[in-house]
């Protein structure tokens, strides 16, 4: 039988996403992929994939997983949340894991995900990856259009998603430290392409305010509310492109920050676009939490993205095995050489 | 050379903007630029997203700095031509049937001609992609002619079946899915703008030229039965010319 991962329940929304499917904006396909790339290169770092390989990115309630395996190497990293390791399907109790780690799971076992917490997204990735077809270059889930991922749609109870490996070798488990998901104070943003379309005094008072991120947020675009922003010259514009990040402000004058998903192109005016460094952060932000933004400069911008992938080039650093004392596992194989060499950051996406 | 701004769209994609309206001129300048950026294949440069009166340029800063890629579009702008285009010309099937018009004698009352009318008006028309968005491969054509061009319906629809074939102001679409719309629906194509499956591709491209030939609803319901068993076989005229020698 092939090896897979069996889902009991999918979550609330579990799609397989990777870095993205770039080059193909001009024919309406959107970029799709990880709402934070950050945290699943970190996941894939954790279990030495390519950073860019497709992991499941699970949105606020996680799904319950059987492992059709000899044994499979999995890790967590994102929001936080329960997880607990069920000896079978018929167990209500296991053993109680933290996320930012990797973990070796038998044939048989069930990873039971709780509710998230501190964040919208947590990124499942697994060793070897899953042995799904990239359908134009990407394994990245576009749910509106129906293709990618996992037979283009978020998961469901009984899917039975085919791995690349059907065994995962015994060796120390890794857990990774000091990667900062929290929520940023402030959202960097840089002004415009439509700042025409608002008055100084509007642009002022949108950097001064205060947002919401309401229900209806998904992946195409998170849905803000907090005091209404006037238009200049009506919210009609001829389309455009639009670019990820952008915030586009519809006729009732609240915003809406377009994401992985984004359609390609758009008639509202875009006040502001929220820098590249920032796009990680904000699409871990769950609904419910306030929002602010900050103006920056392009230079700024371009010089906080050259920090971001320099810290992500050393992803590698942050990764530390597990002590095995402080685990139930069996006795491993220290094998410190598989999380150098594995850090290929040179795909630039966020 | 056009006149043109560029704008920044945050730290990783330009606007390149040759004006606010929808024009065919402008349109030209875009595509005439999106080809010839294209070709430059410049280290750096994402993709190119043209619209009606722009082009959105996905760049890595990194790689390249947006001065170069400022300085860079405005060497490529010298020069640049409206003629530029390297577009294929189609003839895609149309059915005008009312049964699947739904909207075409409402069409034909807001606008003071007969639905025979308004189906000759709107087939003798060769229309301009002027660009791809909203649904993978959905094309916005135009320009439908000035006696046909209406505000979109009141209250949209919630569900339009996929090749629903529809106007709305200047333009006229062929909806590739399944979609909320409120457009007015006077026909459908058996034709799939956008192709599903492992290998899914647009049929249409920005700067493609568009003939409808008006079908009739058997020959639509024939031509439909052999979409679905994947022998409809659309080419670009001069390649169907091509295929045919």
């Amino acid at each position: 039988m092939i090896a897979a991962l069996r889902i009991l329940a999918p979550g609330l929304l579990t799609t397989v996403q990777d870095l993205g499917r770039p080059g193909y904006q001009s024919l309406g396909i959107p970029m799709s992929g990880a709402l934070d790339p950050v945290s699943l290169r970190a996941a894939n770092a954790l279990v030495g994939n390519n950073l860019d390989a497709g992991a499941l990115e699970v949105a606020y309630v996680g799904p319950t997983i059987a492992v059709e395996a000899d044994d499979v190497r999995l890790s967590f990293v994102g929001a936080q949340a329960a997880i607990d390791i069920l000896p079978d399907t018929a167990a209500t109790t296991g053993t109680r894991i933290e996320t930012m780690r990797s973990i070796r799971v038998r044939r048989g076992e069930v990873i039971r995900i709780g509710s998230l917490s501190g964040g919208a997204v947590l990124y499942v990735a697994v060793e070897g990856g899953f042995d799904i077809p990239p359908v134009l270059g990407s394994v990245s889930t576009y749910l509106r259009g129906g293709f990618g991922g996992w037979q283009g749609r978020a998961l469901a109870a009984g899917d039975r998603l085919p791995l690349c490996r059907s065994a995962a070798p015994a060796r120390d488990e890794c857990r990774i430290e000091g990667l900062d998901l929290r929520a940023p104070a402030r959202v960097r943003a840089i002004i415009g392409p439509q700042k025409d379309y608002f008055s100084e005094t509007e642009i002022a008072s949108f950097f001064a305010g205060q947002y919401t991120v309401c229900a209806g947020s998904d992946r195409m675009g998170m849905r803000l509310q907090g005091r209404p922003v006037d238009h200049a010259r009506g919210y009609n514009i001829t389309s455009d492109g639009i670019a990820a990040g952008s915030i586009q402000v519809p006729g009732n004058g609240q915003p809406i920050i377009l994401l992985a998903d984004r359609q390609t192109t758009g008639g509202y005016p875009k006040i502001a676009t929220v820098i590249s460094a920032d796009l990680p952060a904000l699409g871990r932000l769950p609904m419910g939490a306030t929002i602010a933004f900050e103006q920056v400069t392009i230079e700024a911008a371009q010089a906080l993205r050259r920090d971001l992938f320099s810290e992500i080039e050393r992803i590698g650093e942050k990764i530390v095995p597990i002590s095995p004392a402080a685990t139930d596992m069996a006795p491993m194989l220290l094998d410190h050489n598989l999380i150098s060499g594995v850090v290929d950051a040179h795909n630039w996406t966020l | 050379m056009p006149d043109y701004r560029v704008l920044n769209a945050g730290d990783t994609a330009i606007v390149v903007e040759f004006g606010e309206s929808i024009d065919r001129r402008l349109s030209t300048w875009v595509l005439a630029l999106a080809r010839r950026l294209d070709e430059a294949r410049l280290d750096g440069i994402v993709e190119t997203v043209p619209t009606f009166r722009s082009l959105l340029v996905h760049y890595d800063p990194l790689i390249l700095s947006t001065a170069s890629l400022a300085a860079r579009i405005a060497e490529l702008m010298q020069g640049l031509q409206v003629t530029e285009q390297g577009g294929r010309l189609w003839r895609l099937p149309a059915c005008y049937d009312p049964c699947v018009g739904l909207d075409l004698d409402d069409v034909a009352a807001r606008t003071g001609l007969s639905p025979a009318q308004v189906i000759e008006r709107h087939s003798a028309v060769t229309y301009h992609v002027y660009m791809l968005g909203f649904l993978p491969g959905q094309a916005y054509m135009g320009d439908v002619p000035s006696e046909l061009t209406l505000a979109r319906r009141e209250s949209p629809r919630l569900k339009i079946p996929a090749g629903s074939l529809a106007i709305a102001s200047a333009m006229t679409c062929i909806f590739p899915m399944e979609t909320p719309c409120g457009w007015h629906l006077i026909g459908r194509s058996p034709v799939a703008l956008w192709e599903r499956g492992p290998r899914p591709r647009a049929l249409l491209a920005p700067g493609d030229q568009v003939i409808f030939a008006p079908v009739s609803l058997r020959e639509y319901e024939r031509l439909l039965a052999k979409a679905a068993d994947g022998t409809l076989d659309i080419f670009p005229l001069d390649e169907a010319v091509e295929a045919a020698a």
